[in-house]
């Protein structure tokens, strides 16, 4: 059962860090000063939140990555089995990769991989 | 030739003998618990000096030299003081949420060791999908770096982990691609049986130019993925202050750091083990001579002279070439190295199913 | 009980309540993190049963793409609460109780028709978890066997589903 050793590892991860952040807060108790609790800038408060509308450019490149990532995992089965399958295989993964440039070509074309 | 399964054998052997199944399983764990910290601290350790000495080496200075010998105590007193610096949350942060991501991006790191043969025998998990398991744990890191970057309620940390994050998922594919090609050859996802199919030669070699050029495109990718320079724009001084982590500060701040520094070990790791034979000696044909004084050398000194090897070549390039904007960065993964690594994955296909290979 | 069992309940315990938790959030964000410790659970569930492959596939495929795409769109998204337009109406709510219902009727129902989730010891009944650590079924190469032989013409035909996503999603994002 090797996936106890990933509980295992999980365990070491949050002992570790847990253990160092509990010790900095032990060593220094820190100062009350309302400052402190100001964003990182250059003094002046900002004066937009961060939390508003976004880029839609970085949602174009998640969901292009979707697709090629589900294409990457059907390739590993495929991967495994290549050398006993011989050409079969290749011919098989040929067609796909060839669809699936297709739609690289257009996406290509319309320019969504161009950034702004 | 010295082996370090001797050693695990008998652990193993005394644990069980002595506390039953549960309680070895239980003793067991705790040997992974004690054994990961510890490669974890010692790791840090020497990948900061590492850096800056290499760093220091470049531009022809002498980096830290103060501190112990040859300056080689420098980062266990960084480390001391970064301990007992306050660790500050922003009034406006999502509390929760912003001291969660320090643990979300050491889980992730810790978990990466689990399928890494160390040496000869010495692996935590032989997992039968080794390296996918390693693909699909790292591309979990890019959850804690979003959730940093967003928490934090910065706009210099949303922007960079927008950044890193758009380009942790680009590169993830050709990096995925290049070791695909080495599954082709192999017929194995195992980390101990691809590193059993280099025992008469290693992937770099046997696999003619389509394994170096898989092996570069690797590098490029993995470059990118850990956020190195030339493309750490995701934490850019100039533009980002510190990208996602600049609201940490104190030991949370150094939690993030450390995992940069245990990510580019890993990827080394697996980049050693797919393409440099991971704990495999050299070995030159027939000359048995040769081959037989190289596996004297112990196959722990053999896997971490290759991966450290390679940090050095990451290190390396952060001097060497300049800062990639964002447009070059995505062009070149988009539009090079998806269409180059999957044309080389086919070639690869074709050597393989030919028996072209050695 | 032994290790597994445990493990098994735990980590039921931790999707149920990850996925409370995603309806319960407020912030979109956090119901987006939530949701992915329902599949991480989901993946514990998957290792224990032996099925490595799907486990990884879960998580790269739902913990990591699509839910760095769900991070990106949720950024997308004014999150200002006075712009924000609130459909708050008791009818909607309405609707959601009844349907919501209605699908818990069914998955009570055939949870309680089945007789294998059922099993017996000493005389007694208990709930079987699900657990196998051995059976070849899940395991890659076999996946990969079937898949390029047996169901070559649907993983082909899935490629053409992957063409038709991708011109959809640069038709999406590339409007103006």
């Amino acid at each position: 059962m090797g996936a106890v050793y990933l509980i295992a590892l999980i365990v070491a991860a949050v002992a570790f860090s847990a253990g160092g952040i509990l010790i900095g807060k032990l060593l220094n108790k820190g100062s009350k000063n309302p400052q402190k609790g100001e964003p990182y800038e250059c003094g002046i408060a900002p004066i937009v939140s961060p939390w508003h509308q976004f880029n839609v450019g970085y949602y174009l490149f998640a969901l292009l990555f979707l697709i090629f990532d589900v294409e990457l995992i059907f390739m590993y089965p495929w991967a495994t089995v290549v050398k006993e399958m011989g050409m079969v295989a290749l011919v098989e993964i040929v067609i796909f990769i060839f669809i699936l440039f297709l739609g690289f070509l257009y996406a290509h074309k319309k320019g969504a991989l161009k950034w702004m | 030739m010295f082996s370090l399964k001797s050693i695990t054998d008998s652990i193993q052997v005394w644990l069980s003998a002595n506390l039953g199944a549960t309680g070895a399983l239980i003793a067991q764990c705790v040997i992974v618990i004690l054994l990961a910290i510890a490669l974890f601290a010692v790791l840090g350790l020497v990948l900061v000096l590492m850096e800056r000495k290499v760093a220091a080496r470049m531009q022809v200075r002498l980096g830290p030299n103060r501190v112990g010998p040859w300056g080689s105590m420098q980062t266990a007193a960084d480390t001391l003081k970064l301990i007992v610096k306050e660790g500050l949350t922003p009034d406006g942060a999502d509390k929760f949420l912003f001291n969660l991501a320090p643990y979300i991006v050491m889980i992730v790191a810790m978990l990466l060791l689990a399928p890494i043969a160390y040496a000869n025998n010495f692996q935590i998990w032989d997992i039968n999908i080794g390296v996918l398991y390693v693909t699909a744990v790292s591309s979990l890191g890019v959850i804690g770096i979003l959730m940093a970057g967003w928490a934090s309620n910065n706009n210099y940390s949303l922007l960079g982990a927008m950044r890193s994050g758009a380009q942790i998922v680009s590169y993830e594919l050709s990096a995925g691609l290049a070791i695909l090609t080495i599954v082709v050859l192999t017929g194995s996802l195992q980390i101990s049986e691809i590193v059993q199919s280099q025992a008469d030669g290693w992937w770099i070699f046997k696999g003619h130019i389509p394994a170096i050029i898989a092996f570069i495109i690797f590098i490029i990718a993995v470059t990118a993925e850990t956020n190195r320079a030339p493309f750490d724009l995701a934490e850019a001084e100039s533009e980002l202050t510190a990208g996602f982590h600049t609201e940490y500060s104190g030991m949370k701040f150094a939690l993030f750091f450390l995992a940069e520094y245990i990510n580019i070990f890993i990827v080394c790791a697996i980049g050693a083990t797919l393409f440099l034979g991971g704990w495999m000696p050299l070995h030159i044909g027939n000359w048995q001579a040769f081959n037989h004084i190289m596996d004297y050398i112990p196959s722990s000194v053999w896997f971490f002279g290759k991966v450290f090897f390679l940090i050095f070549l990451i290190m390396w390039f952060r001097w060497t070439f300049p800062r990639l904007r964002v447009d070059q960065l995505l062009n070149l993964e988009w539009k090079y190295l998806l269409p180059i690594s999957l044309f080389n994955l086919l070639l690869v296909t074709m050597i393989a199913i030919l028996g072209w290979h050695f | 009980m032994s290790l597994v069992e445990i493990i098994f309940w735990f980590l039921s315990g931790l999707a149920l309540i990850s996925a409370i938790m995603v309806l319960l959030s407020k912030n979109p964000v956090h119901s987006v993190l939530w949701l992915i410790a329902v599949f991480f659970a989901i993946s514990g569930h998957y290792i224990l049963l032996n099925a490595q492959f799907l486990a990884i596939v879960n998580l790269i495929v739902y913990a990591g793409a699509i839910m760095v795409l769900f991070l990106f769109v949720i950024m997308l998204m004014n999150q200002n609460a006075e712009t924000e337009p609130r459909s708050k109406s008791t009818w909607i709510k309405l609707a959601g109780a009844i349907a919501g219902g209605c699908l818990l009727i069914v998955v009570v129902a055939a949870v309680r028709d089945s007789e294998n989730l059922i099993q017996n010891i000493g005389g007694k009944a208990y709930a079987k978890t699900a657990v196998t650590t051995h059976g070849e079924i899940g395991l890659i190469e076999n996946l990969g066997r079937v898949l390029f032989t047996q169901y070559v013409v649907p993983f082909e035909i899935s490629s053409v589903l992957f063409l038709s996503a991708m011109v959809g999603a640069v038709v999406i994002g590339k409007k103006d």
